[in-house]
Protein backbone atom coordinates (compact mmCIF):
# COMPACT_ATOMS: atom_id res chain seq x y z
CA UNK A 1 0.00 0.00 0.00
CA UNK A 2 1.90 3.22 0.70
CA UNK A 3 5.63 4.47 1.85
CA UNK A 4 6.13 7.52 3.21
CA UNK A 5 9.67 9.20 3.87
CA UNK A 6 10.80 9.33 0.47
CA UNK A 7 12.83 12.07 1.66
CA UNK A 8 14.60 10.88 4.89
CA UNK A 9 17.83 9.25 3.72
CA UNK A 10 21.00 8.92 5.77
CA UNK A 11 24.02 11.46 5.85
CA UNK A 12 26.75 10.56 3.72
CA UNK A 13 29.31 8.44 6.35
CA UNK A 14 33.17 8.20 5.50
CA UNK A 15 35.02 9.15 2.23
CA UNK A 16 34.03 6.75 -0.18
CA UNK A 17 36.05 6.03 -3.09
CA UNK A 18 35.36 8.64 -5.88
CA UNK A 19 36.00 6.27 -8.74
CA UNK A 20 33.33 3.65 -7.55
CA UNK A 21 30.90 6.84 -6.97
CA UNK A 22 31.38 8.16 -10.41
CA UNK A 23 31.21 4.68 -12.13
CA UNK A 24 28.16 4.12 -9.53
CA UNK A 25 26.16 6.98 -10.90
CA UNK A 26 27.18 6.20 -14.30
CA UNK A 27 25.72 3.45 -14.12
CA UNK A 28 22.33 4.84 -12.71
CA UNK A 29 22.48 7.96 -15.75
CA UNK A 30 22.59 4.70 -17.96
CA UNK A 31 19.07 3.76 -16.63
CA UNK A 32 21.26 0.38 -15.47
CA UNK A 33 19.81 -1.63 -12.50
CA UNK A 34 21.77 -1.57 -8.87
CA UNK A 35 22.15 -5.48 -7.88
CA UNK A 36 22.54 -7.01 -4.08
CA UNK A 37 26.14 -7.40 -4.59
CA UNK A 38 27.11 -4.61 -6.69
CA UNK A 39 29.43 -2.29 -4.99
CA UNK A 40 26.97 0.96 -3.68
CA UNK A 41 27.72 3.86 -1.72
CA UNK A 42 26.89 3.61 2.29
CA UNK A 43 23.90 6.20 2.10
CA UNK A 44 22.57 4.78 -1.07
CA UNK A 45 22.06 1.63 1.02
CA UNK A 46 20.59 3.03 3.97
CA UNK A 47 18.47 5.45 2.78
CA UNK A 48 16.53 2.05 0.81
CA UNK A 49 16.86 0.37 4.17
CA UNK A 50 15.11 2.59 5.90
CA UNK A 51 12.33 3.31 2.82
CA UNK A 52 11.87 -0.51 1.78
CA UNK A 53 11.42 -1.52 5.33
CA UNK A 54 8.76 1.48 6.23
CA UNK A 55 7.08 0.61 2.92
CA UNK A 56 7.04 -2.81 4.36
CA UNK A 57 5.63 -1.59 7.80
CA UNK A 58 3.10 0.14 6.22
CA UNK A 59 1.38 -2.56 4.11
CA UNK A 60 1.69 -4.50 7.58
CA UNK A 61 0.24 -2.19 9.92
CA UNK A 62 -1.94 -0.95 6.99
CA UNK A 63 -4.13 -4.47 7.46
CA UNK A 64 -5.37 -3.55 11.05
CA UNK A 65 -7.96 -0.63 9.89
CA UNK A 66 -9.22 -2.92 6.79
CA UNK A 67 -9.48 -5.88 9.32
CA UNK A 68 -11.36 -4.45 11.54
CA UNK A 69 -14.39 -4.83 8.60
CA UNK A 70 -13.23 -8.00 7.91
CA UNK A 71 -16.16 -9.57 10.02
CA UNK A 72 -19.02 -6.96 9.74
CA UNK A 73 -18.66 -6.25 5.55
CA UNK A 74 -22.42 -5.59 4.45
CA UNK A 75 -22.21 -8.43 2.10
CA UNK A 76 -20.82 -12.16 1.07
CA UNK A 77 -19.14 -9.89 -1.94
CA UNK A 78 -17.84 -7.42 -0.31
CA UNK A 79 -16.03 -9.51 2.49
CA UNK A 80 -14.79 -11.75 0.08
CA UNK A 81 -13.07 -8.78 -1.77
CA UNK A 82 -12.11 -7.25 1.47
CA UNK A 83 -10.44 -10.57 2.76
CA UNK A 84 -8.68 -10.90 -0.78
CA UNK A 85 -7.52 -7.52 0.22
CA UNK A 86 -5.87 -7.20 3.26
CA UNK A 87 -4.41 -10.91 1.95
CA UNK A 88 -2.34 -9.27 -1.07
CA UNK A 89 -1.55 -6.47 1.60
CA UNK A 90 0.26 -9.19 3.81
CA UNK A 91 1.81 -10.94 0.86
CA UNK A 92 2.92 -7.04 -0.10
CA UNK A 93 4.81 -6.46 3.07
CA UNK A 94 6.18 -10.08 2.04
CA UNK A 95 7.95 -8.82 -1.25
CA UNK A 96 9.21 -5.49 0.75
CA UNK A 97 10.22 -7.09 3.48
CA UNK A 98 12.65 -9.74 1.17
CA UNK A 99 13.87 -6.89 -1.02
CA UNK A 100 15.00 -5.04 2.00
CA UNK A 101 17.40 -8.27 3.01
CA UNK A 102 18.92 -8.17 0.13
CA UNK A 103 20.42 -5.22 1.37
CA UNK A 104 22.03 -6.93 3.82
CA UNK A 105 19.26 -6.53 7.64
CA UNK A 106 17.65 -9.15 8.70
CA UNK A 107 13.97 -9.73 9.01
CA UNK A 108 14.13 -9.88 12.60
CA UNK A 109 15.68 -6.90 12.88
CA UNK A 110 13.62 -4.62 10.62
CA UNK A 111 10.44 -6.27 13.34
CA UNK A 112 12.21 -5.03 15.91
CA UNK A 113 12.49 -1.75 14.63
CA UNK A 114 8.74 -1.14 14.41
CA UNK A 115 7.69 -2.70 17.60
CA UNK A 116 10.15 -0.82 19.50
CA UNK A 117 9.01 2.62 18.03
CA UNK A 118 12.31 3.03 15.72
CA UNK A 119 10.88 2.61 12.51
CA UNK A 120 7.81 4.41 10.77
CA UNK A 121 5.18 3.40 8.58
CA UNK A 122 2.73 5.83 6.89
CA UNK A 123 0.83 7.87 9.21
CA UNK A 124 -2.60 7.24 7.07
CA UNK A 125 -2.80 4.07 9.00
CA UNK A 126 -3.19 5.96 12.47
CA UNK A 127 -6.41 7.04 11.61
CA UNK A 128 -9.74 5.02 12.26
CA UNK A 129 -11.93 3.15 9.85
CA UNK A 130 -15.17 4.08 12.13
CA UNK A 131 -17.87 3.47 9.51
CA UNK A 132 -18.38 0.93 6.59
CA UNK A 133 -18.11 3.57 4.29
CA UNK A 134 -14.78 4.63 5.54
CA UNK A 135 -13.37 1.26 3.84
CA UNK A 136 -14.65 2.20 0.90
CA UNK A 137 -12.78 5.82 0.88
CA UNK A 138 -9.34 3.76 2.28
CA UNK A 139 -9.69 1.86 -0.87
CA UNK A 140 -10.33 4.21 -3.65
CA UNK A 141 -8.28 7.66 -1.45
CA UNK A 142 -5.37 6.04 0.38
CA UNK A 143 -4.66 3.07 -2.34
CA UNK A 144 -5.04 5.55 -4.90
CA UNK A 145 -2.49 7.69 -3.09
CA UNK A 146 -0.55 5.15 -2.63
CA UNK A 147 -0.45 3.58 -6.62
CA UNK A 148 0.46 7.38 -7.35
CA UNK A 149 3.70 6.97 -5.21
CA UNK A 150 4.19 3.33 -6.45
CA UNK A 151 4.08 3.30 -10.50
CA UNK A 152 7.50 5.77 -10.43
CA UNK A 153 9.14 2.89 -8.00
CA UNK A 154 8.74 0.50 -10.82
CA UNK A 155 11.38 2.14 -12.19
CA UNK A 156 13.70 2.76 -9.21
CA UNK A 157 17.59 2.13 -9.43
CA UNK A 158 17.48 -0.45 -6.90
CA UNK A 159 16.37 -4.17 -8.50
CA UNK A 160 14.46 -5.96 -6.12
CA UNK A 161 12.85 -2.88 -4.99
CA UNK A 162 11.89 -2.11 -8.38
CA UNK A 163 10.94 -5.47 -9.15
CA UNK A 164 8.64 -5.92 -6.29
CA UNK A 165 7.07 -2.93 -6.96
CA UNK A 166 6.29 -4.06 -10.53
CA UNK A 167 4.45 -7.31 -9.16
CA UNK A 168 2.98 -4.81 -6.17
CA UNK A 169 1.32 -2.32 -8.98
CA UNK A 170 -0.35 -4.97 -10.86
CA UNK A 171 -1.85 -6.87 -7.78
CA UNK A 172 -2.99 -3.36 -6.67
CA UNK A 173 -5.40 -2.05 -9.51
CA UNK A 174 -8.10 -4.16 -8.23
CA UNK A 175 -7.69 -2.50 -4.72
CA UNK A 176 -8.52 1.33 -5.81
CA UNK A 177 -11.36 0.27 -7.86
CA UNK A 178 -13.33 -1.75 -5.43
CA UNK A 179 -12.90 0.99 -2.60
CA UNK A 180 -14.51 3.20 -5.10
CA UNK A 181 -17.31 0.75 -6.08
CA UNK A 182 -18.19 0.44 -2.52
CA UNK A 183 -18.00 4.24 -1.98
CA UNK A 184 -20.05 4.83 -4.96
CA UNK A 185 -22.76 2.44 -3.82
CA UNK A 186 -23.48 4.30 -0.91
CA UNK A 187 -23.06 7.76 -2.55
CA UNK A 188 -26.24 6.63 -4.82
CA UNK A 189 -27.83 4.93 -1.73
CA UNK A 190 -30.50 6.44 1.03
CA UNK A 191 -29.66 9.87 2.39
CA UNK A 192 -27.80 8.33 5.51
CA UNK A 193 -25.69 6.14 3.23
CA UNK A 194 -24.65 9.43 1.19
CA UNK A 195 -24.08 11.30 4.07
CA UNK A 196 -21.79 8.66 6.03
CA UNK A 197 -20.28 8.60 1.95
CA UNK A 198 -19.19 12.22 2.51
CA UNK A 199 -18.17 12.31 6.26
CA UNK A 200 -15.97 9.14 5.32
CA UNK A 201 -14.31 11.46 1.93
CA UNK A 202 -14.34 14.65 5.33
CA UNK A 203 -12.35 12.64 6.69
CA UNK A 204 -9.95 10.83 4.68
CA UNK A 205 -9.39 13.66 2.69
CA UNK A 206 -6.77 15.51 3.99
CA UNK A 207 -4.56 12.45 5.66
CA UNK A 208 -4.43 10.93 1.82
CA UNK A 209 -2.62 14.22 0.47
CA UNK A 210 -0.36 14.24 3.50
CA UNK A 211 0.17 10.23 2.18
CA UNK A 212 2.53 12.31 -0.02
CA UNK A 213 5.01 14.24 2.48
CA UNK A 214 6.20 17.10 3.22
CA UNK A 215 6.37 20.02 0.54
CA UNK A 216 9.23 19.97 -1.69
CA UNK A 217 10.15 23.36 0.13
CA UNK A 218 10.91 21.27 3.42
CA UNK A 219 12.22 18.48 1.89
CA UNK A 220 15.82 18.52 1.92
CA UNK A 221 16.82 14.74 0.34
CA UNK A 222 14.72 15.02 -2.49
CA UNK A 223 17.95 15.67 -4.92
CA UNK A 224 19.84 12.97 -3.71
CA UNK A 225 17.10 10.72 -4.22
CA UNK A 226 16.35 11.71 -7.29
CA UNK A 227 20.14 11.79 -8.11
CA UNK A 228 20.35 8.10 -7.58
CA UNK A 229 16.53 7.15 -9.30
CA UNK A 230 15.09 6.33 -6.08
CA UNK A 231 12.79 9.02 -6.91
CA UNK A 232 11.61 10.21 -9.60
CA UNK A 233 8.77 12.72 -9.47
CA UNK A 234 8.57 15.25 -5.87
CA UNK A 235 6.10 15.12 -3.26
CA UNK A 236 4.00 18.02 -4.65
CA UNK A 237 4.22 16.69 -8.24
CA UNK A 238 2.62 13.42 -6.68
CA UNK A 239 0.36 15.30 -4.60
CA UNK A 240 -1.27 17.82 -7.46
CA UNK A 241 -1.39 14.42 -9.72
CA UNK A 242 -3.30 12.63 -7.36
CA UNK A 243 -5.51 15.59 -6.25
CA UNK A 244 -6.32 16.32 -10.24
CA UNK A 245 -7.50 12.50 -10.66
CA UNK A 246 -9.47 12.44 -7.68
CA UNK A 247 -11.66 15.79 -7.72
CA UNK A 248 -13.36 14.73 -10.68
CA UNK A 249 -14.07 11.44 -9.43
CA UNK A 250 -15.57 12.39 -6.51
CA UNK A 251 -18.26 14.81 -8.38
CA UNK A 252 -18.99 12.27 -10.55
CA UNK A 253 -20.47 10.27 -7.61
CA UNK A 254 -21.84 13.98 -6.04
CA UNK A 255 -19.55 13.59 -3.02
CA UNK A 256 -17.42 16.52 -2.41
CA UNK A 257 -14.02 17.27 -1.33
CA UNK A 258 -13.65 19.42 2.28
CA UNK A 259 -11.95 21.71 1.03
CA UNK A 260 -13.34 25.28 -0.16
CA UNK A 261 -10.26 26.74 -1.64
CA UNK A 262 -10.93 24.02 -4.33
CA UNK A 263 -10.97 25.27 -7.52
CA UNK A 264 -9.41 24.60 -11.44
CA UNK A 265 -7.18 26.36 -12.94
CA UNK A 266 -8.30 26.88 -16.42
CA UNK A 267 -5.03 27.47 -17.79
CA UNK A 268 -3.05 24.53 -16.51
CA UNK A 269 -5.91 22.48 -16.16
CA UNK A 270 -4.98 21.83 -12.59
CA UNK A 271 -6.94 21.68 -9.23
CA UNK A 272 -5.36 24.29 -6.78
CA UNK A 273 -6.16 23.10 -3.38
CA UNK A 274 -6.17 24.41 -0.11
CA UNK A 275 -3.11 24.11 2.69
CA UNK A 276 -2.55 20.95 4.28
CA UNK A 277 -2.30 21.34 8.09
CA UNK A 278 1.44 20.69 8.49
CA UNK A 279 1.33 20.58 12.24
CA UNK A 280 -1.79 17.24 12.61
CA UNK A 281 1.13 15.41 9.94
CA UNK A 282 3.78 16.32 12.37
CA UNK A 283 1.76 15.03 14.89
CA UNK A 284 0.48 11.77 13.65
CA UNK A 285 4.33 11.42 12.85
CA UNK A 286 5.33 11.75 16.30
CA UNK A 287 3.19 9.37 17.58
CA UNK A 288 -0.19 11.13 18.43
CA UNK A 289 -2.33 10.63 15.87
CA UNK A 290 -5.88 8.99 16.81
CA UNK A 291 -4.27 4.79 16.82
CA UNK A 292 -0.59 4.94 16.63
CA UNK A 293 -0.63 3.11 19.94
CA UNK A 294 -3.38 0.97 19.20
CA UNK A 295 -1.84 -0.31 15.77
CA UNK A 296 1.81 -0.86 18.04
CA UNK A 297 -0.07 -2.52 20.36
CA UNK A 298 -1.43 -4.70 17.78
CA UNK A 299 1.60 -5.25 16.42
CA UNK A 300 3.32 -6.26 19.78
CA UNK A 301 0.34 -8.70 20.59
CA UNK A 302 0.29 -10.75 17.45
CA UNK A 303 4.49 -11.04 17.44
CA UNK A 304 3.99 -12.12 21.00
CA UNK A 305 1.33 -14.69 20.65
CA UNK A 306 2.60 -16.02 17.43
CA UNK A 307 6.22 -16.86 19.17
CA UNK A 308 5.36 -20.43 20.34
CA UNK A 309 4.00 -21.22 16.23
CA UNK A 310 7.51 -20.21 14.85
CA UNK A 311 9.50 -22.02 17.42
CA UNK A 312 7.52 -25.29 17.26
CA UNK A 313 8.15 -24.86 13.38
CA UNK A 314 11.52 -25.07 14.19
CA UNK A 315 11.13 -27.54 16.43
CA UNK A 316 8.89 -29.62 13.90
CA UNK A 317 11.77 -28.81 11.08
CA UNK A 318 14.87 -30.81 13.16
CA UNK A 319 12.54 -33.63 14.41
CA UNK A 320 11.93 -34.52 10.56
CA UNK A 321 15.44 -33.70 9.31
CA UNK A 322 16.57 -36.58 12.33
CA UNK A 323 14.20 -38.48 11.23
CA UNK A 324 15.39 -38.41 7.31
CA UNK A 325 18.97 -39.15 8.69
CA UNK A 326 17.84 -42.18 10.55
CA UNK A 327 15.78 -43.46 7.60
CA UNK A 328 18.70 -42.48 5.45
CA UNK A 329 21.21 -44.70 7.44
CA UNK A 330 19.07 -47.44 7.88
CA UNK A 331 18.87 -48.03 3.93
CA UNK B 1 22.47 -31.90 10.05
CA UNK B 2 24.55 -29.94 7.85
CA UNK B 3 26.83 -26.85 8.60
CA UNK B 4 24.21 -24.32 6.38
CA UNK B 5 21.50 -25.87 9.01
CA UNK B 6 23.04 -24.60 11.91
CA UNK B 7 24.08 -21.36 10.76
CA UNK B 8 20.71 -20.82 9.77
CA UNK B 9 19.45 -21.97 13.88
CA UNK B 10 21.39 -20.21 15.45
CA UNK B 11 19.70 -16.70 13.92
CA UNK B 12 16.65 -15.52 14.78
CA UNK B 13 15.00 -15.99 11.32
CA UNK B 14 13.61 -19.11 9.61
CA UNK B 15 16.01 -19.99 7.12
CA UNK B 16 15.23 -18.52 3.45
CA UNK B 17 14.43 -19.86 0.10
CA UNK B 18 13.73 -19.13 -3.40
CA UNK B 19 11.12 -19.47 -5.15
CA UNK B 20 10.57 -20.39 -8.78
CA UNK B 21 7.60 -20.59 -10.47
CA UNK B 22 6.65 -22.49 -13.77
CA UNK B 23 3.53 -20.10 -15.03
CA UNK B 24 2.54 -23.14 -17.76
CA UNK B 25 4.01 -26.45 -18.57
CA UNK B 26 6.43 -25.65 -21.20
CA UNK B 27 8.17 -22.86 -19.72
CA UNK B 28 10.72 -23.06 -17.28
CA UNK B 29 11.11 -22.81 -13.81
CA UNK B 30 11.36 -18.57 -13.32
CA UNK B 31 12.98 -17.06 -10.10
CA UNK B 32 10.45 -14.88 -8.97
CA UNK B 33 11.27 -14.33 -4.70
CA UNK B 34 12.10 -15.65 -1.74
CA UNK B 35 10.92 -16.44 1.90
CA UNK B 36 11.89 -17.44 5.00
CA UNK B 37 10.08 -20.71 6.21
CA UNK B 38 11.39 -23.17 9.00
CA UNK B 39 11.80 -26.42 5.91
CA UNK B 40 10.67 -27.01 2.53
CA UNK B 41 7.35 -28.78 3.50
CA UNK B 42 6.55 -25.14 4.86
CA UNK B 43 8.55 -22.93 2.23
CA UNK B 44 6.19 -24.49 -0.85
CA UNK B 45 2.97 -23.77 1.52
CA UNK B 46 4.08 -20.56 1.64
CA UNK B 47 5.14 -20.03 -1.49
CA UNK B 48 1.87 -21.17 -3.03
CA UNK B 49 0.34 -18.37 -0.69
CA UNK B 50 2.37 -15.55 -1.63
CA UNK B 51 3.65 -15.89 -4.99
CA UNK B 52 0.23 -17.83 -6.92
CA UNK B 53 -2.62 -16.11 -5.63
CA UNK B 54 -3.83 -15.36 -9.16
CA UNK B 55 -2.86 -18.53 -11.07
CA UNK B 56 0.66 -17.21 -11.39
CA UNK B 57 1.65 -21.24 -11.17
CA UNK B 58 1.44 -24.05 -12.53
CA UNK B 59 4.36 -25.71 -10.62
CA UNK B 60 6.96 -24.38 -7.91
CA UNK B 61 10.51 -24.81 -6.56
CA UNK B 62 12.01 -24.01 -3.84
CA UNK B 63 15.85 -24.23 -3.39
CA UNK B 64 17.25 -22.83 0.11
CA UNK B 65 19.41 -19.86 -0.68
CA UNK B 66 22.75 -20.64 0.99
CA UNK B 67 23.06 -23.92 -1.31
CA UNK B 68 22.97 -21.59 -4.19
CA UNK B 69 26.65 -20.96 -5.63
CA UNK B 70 26.67 -17.73 -7.43
CA UNK B 71 29.03 -16.10 -9.40
CA UNK B 72 30.65 -12.94 -8.18
CA UNK B 73 29.92 -9.59 -9.62
CA UNK B 74 33.19 -8.46 -9.71
CA UNK B 75 34.07 -11.58 -11.88
CA UNK B 76 31.99 -9.91 -14.29
CA UNK B 77 34.30 -8.64 -17.05
CA UNK B 78 36.66 -12.08 -16.59
CA UNK B 79 33.84 -14.70 -17.12
CA UNK B 80 31.86 -12.89 -19.74
CA UNK B 81 34.13 -10.64 -22.15
CA UNK B 82 35.20 -13.29 -23.65
CA UNK B 83 32.36 -13.98 -25.15
CA UNK B 84 31.57 -10.38 -26.72
CA UNK B 85 34.09 -10.89 -29.76
CA UNK B 86 32.91 -14.46 -30.70
CA UNK B 87 30.47 -12.66 -33.25
CA UNK B 88 31.25 -15.62 -35.88
CA UNK B 89 29.38 -17.77 -33.07
CA UNK B 90 26.06 -16.11 -34.53
CA UNK B 91 24.40 -16.89 -37.94
CA UNK B 92 24.08 -13.53 -39.08
CA UNK B 93 28.06 -12.91 -38.92
CA UNK B 94 28.22 -14.94 -42.47
CA UNK B 95 27.81 -13.35 -45.97
CA UNK B 96 25.68 -15.83 -48.21
CA UNK B 97 24.94 -15.41 -51.72
CA UNK B 98 21.39 -13.86 -52.13
CA UNK B 99 19.54 -16.79 -53.81
CA UNK B 100 20.05 -18.89 -50.94
CA UNK B 101 16.66 -18.34 -49.18
CA UNK B 102 16.57 -20.06 -46.39
CA UNK B 103 19.25 -21.01 -44.20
Amino acid sequence: MYTQGLNQSVEDGGPEDTELLARFQAKIDREEKIEPNDWMPEAYRQTLIRQISQHAHSEVVGMLPEGNWLTRAPSLRRKAILLAKVQDEGGHGLYLYAAAETLGISRAEMVDRLLEGRARYSSIFNYPTITWADIGAVGWLVDGAAIMNQIPLCRCSYGPYARAMIRICKEESFHQRQGYEAISRLAQGTAAQKRMAQDALDRWWWPSLMMFGPSDAESSHTSRSMRWKIKRFTNDELRQKFVDATVPQARLIGLEPPDPELRRDEESGQWRFGEIDWNEFNEVLSGNGPCNRERIAARRRAHAEGAWVREAALAYARKRRGRRVVAAAAE
Amino acid sequence: MSDSDTRAENERDWPLFEVFIRARTGLHHRHCGSLHAADPEMALARARDVYTRRGEGTSIWVVASDRIYASDPADKDMLFEPAMSKIYRHPSFYDLPDDVENM
